[in-house]
């Protein structure tokens, strides 16, 4: 090798690749590791999302003859897409609202329940720990078309367990996923059993990093409980709070099986009570063969939840955390 | 006064510990009667199901459900298929996965922090934006009806990038640097070295990847179309459709789904869980 180089250094050697590669394959290694994300992001991503794009302001004309292909005819149609969704497209508000309320709902039932869960967790003389862990995480990773196949069972209102036991109170029940008051309700109780546990899990390793010292330090000093809990403890929870706020507003704009399931996709409950902005891109793109339409839902779709993820860096500038 | 302070203290926490208890217990009972429910049905045949009063347990334990299952749906196909498509998106992708992480925590070059950034992009935005302009790629490639279109488009994960650059970011760069002036090869630092170090870093993804596969229902929808190449999601999903079985089958299809998930669960808790935590936490 040091022979080698040694008459290199005297004249020009034709390129040899294997000495080229170990000189430098430290600088051109990781180019090579990033290679199959990198592709992956162009062909996947990137392409699409430009298709898209130009989708999105095109409208479906027709169909070509079968000879032709039997392909789709587009038309430009300038913004006219999005103009219809966001003034017109009466189903598209409804879907909209439906994300915005299962969010909402999923806000103020799910994070006080997780956040006692985690509590409840995570006090020290707790029993069965292993048990609930399990019990609490199970729900999260069983697959949502079966989730949504139980609950539409469990919701029967005749013979579902839900109204049996409600009949066992002495309450009558509803119709649930047929009454149009009820869909949205049943929908967050799902909700509720299948993420609650899941960010539960979040709160009890947000829990795990308040400085037990600190606390101890405040309680000599003779601050309550409650003052502990909430001067310390929940400051210490802040990414927390605000990671379980901006998954949960992704995660109940794209919700999609567990509404197909449980209300019988197309079916989309009474008036659309259950119908989500992702069932609907799916409607209008593989059911109606809208495909421009359905592009510029997703663009919506995706300028939303940009908007929810910029909500999360704000609020972290914002609470210094 | 300063003992009767400390008695009320514990009294409190005598209190407080039986009211912890309760909400676990009462928190798992209600998580648990779902799948109570898919169990007990699984055994049920429909008239036991749809009778009042209703029952917990099954009033005559059957197997009936699990025979119409496997002789008059393809159920066990779709077992199969799910099996093998999950197995070879979780080999390759835990591999491709752990590459760009090695890449992240080990190496400096230009615009890595780009690249990085275009990680943390795809990490915000959903898969399914694009769902539209994917299935037509799909078409354009014949990968319609074939599982290359459930292998390959989502195969390098964001999420698992991420995380693997966390994990491999503890592996010691002395150690690294002491093998280059051994002569190793990157590529074989990379096989020899890094992978072996992060073995459990690599179960944790694989099996959450394994997991996601094994349930997702949207995509395989839009792209698998002849039910003989349905995978268990979409399967179980039609399953009242073509094949007109009862509730009874549904719940035993879906009881069948969800075993092997909760059994790798129960065995993986500790890493999933820590998995699962790690990157959301740090913000």
């Amino acid at each position: 090798m040091s022979a080698h180089t040694l008459t290199a250094a005297k004249k020009p050697q034709p390129f040899s690749f294997g000495d080229w590669w170990s000189r430098n394959q430290r600088k051109v290694i990781p180019y090579i590791f990033l290679a199959p994300f990198l592709l992956s992001f162009a062909i996947f991503t990137v392409y699409p999302a430009g298709v898209a794009l130009f989708l999105s302001f095109q409208r479906t004309r027709g169909f070509q003859q079968a000879e032709q292909g039997g392909g789709v005819v587009l038309e430009y149609k300038g913004w006219a897409n999005y103009e219809r969704l966001l003034t017109k497209d009466k189903r598209f508000r409804e879907a909209m609202i439906n994300g915005a309320e299962f969010w909402l709902g999923t806000l103020l039932v799910q994070m006080p329940l997780a956040l006692a869960v985690a509590l409840a967790l995570n006090s020290p003389n707790i029993r069965f720990r292993v048990l609930g862990r399990l019990a609490f995480f199970a729900p999260y990773i069983t697959s949502a078309v079966v989730v949504g196949w139980i609950f539409r069972f469990v919701y029967d209102q005749n013979f579902g367990w839900m109204n049996s036991a409600l009949a066992q109170l002495g309450i009558e029940g509803p119709a649930w996923i047929r009454d149009v008051n009820f869909v949205m309700p049943s929908l967050i109780i799902l909700g509720l059993w299948t993420w609650v546990g899941f960010n539960s899990l979040f709160f009890l390793a947000g829990l795990q990093n308040v400085p037990d010292d600190l606390k101890e330090a405040a309680r000599i000093d003779g601050a309550s409980t409650i003052r502990v809990f909430w001067h310390i403890t929940i400051p210490f929870l802040r990414p927390v709070f605000v990671f379980v706020v901006v998954t949960g507003g992704i995660g109940s704009f794209s919700l999609f099986s567990q509404p197909y399931l449980l209300l019988d996709f197309p079916n989309t409950g009474p008036f659309d009570s259950g119908l989500f902005p992702l069932m609907y891109l799916y409607d209008m793109g593989f059911l109606n063969i809208r495909m421009g339409y359905a592009s510029a839902i997703g663009y919506i779709l995706t300028v939303v939840i940009l908007i929810i993820t910029g909500m999360q860096l704000l609020l972290f500038r914002l609470w210094k955390v | 006064m300063f003992k009767s302070e400390r008695k009320s203290a514990m009294g409190a926490s005598r209190v407080n510990i039986l009211s912890m208890n309760t909400i676990v217990l009462v928190g798992v009972l209600l998580c648990a009667i779902p799948f109570v429910y898919m169990i007990s049905a699984s055994f049920r045949r429909e008239g036991d199901l749809y009778k009042l009063p209703v029952t917990v347990y099954p009033r005559e334990w059957t197997m009936h459900n699990f025979h119409t299952l496997f002789d008059k749906t393809e159920y066990v196909r779709w077992y199969g298929n799910t099996i093998f498509t999950a197995s070879i998106r979780t080999v390759l992708g835990v591999y491709l996965a752990a590459l760009a992480g090695a890449a992240f925590a080990k190496y400096e070059f230009r615009f890595k922090r780009f690249f990085f950034f275009l990680v943390l992009a795809t990490l915000t935005l959903p898969f399914h934006m694009l769902l539209i302009p994917l299935f037509l790629l799909m078409r354009d490639f014949g990968w319609v009806d074939n599982y290359l279109a459930i292998i390959v488009p989502g195969m390098v994960n964001a999420f698992n990038i991420f995380l693997m650059r966390q994990y491999i970011e503890s592996v010691p760069s002395e150690l690294m640097d002491a093998a280059r002036i051994d002569g190793a090869s990157e590529i074989g630092m990379f096989h020899r070295i890094i992978l072996p170090l992060v073995r459990p870093a690599l179960g944790v993804v694989g099996i959450l990847t394994f997991v996601w596969t094994w349930n997702d229902f949207l995509w395989p929808l839009v792209v698998l179309h002849d039910d003989a190449k349905y995978l268990l999601s979409n399967g179980i999903a039609t399953m009242d459709g073509p094949y007109e079985v009862e509730t009874g089958a549904i719940m035993a299809g879906s009881f069948l789904a969800t075993l092997p998930i909760i059994i790798i669960f129960i065995l993986m808790q500790r890493q999933i869980i820590a998995g699962l935590t790690q990157g959301a936490i740090r913000g």
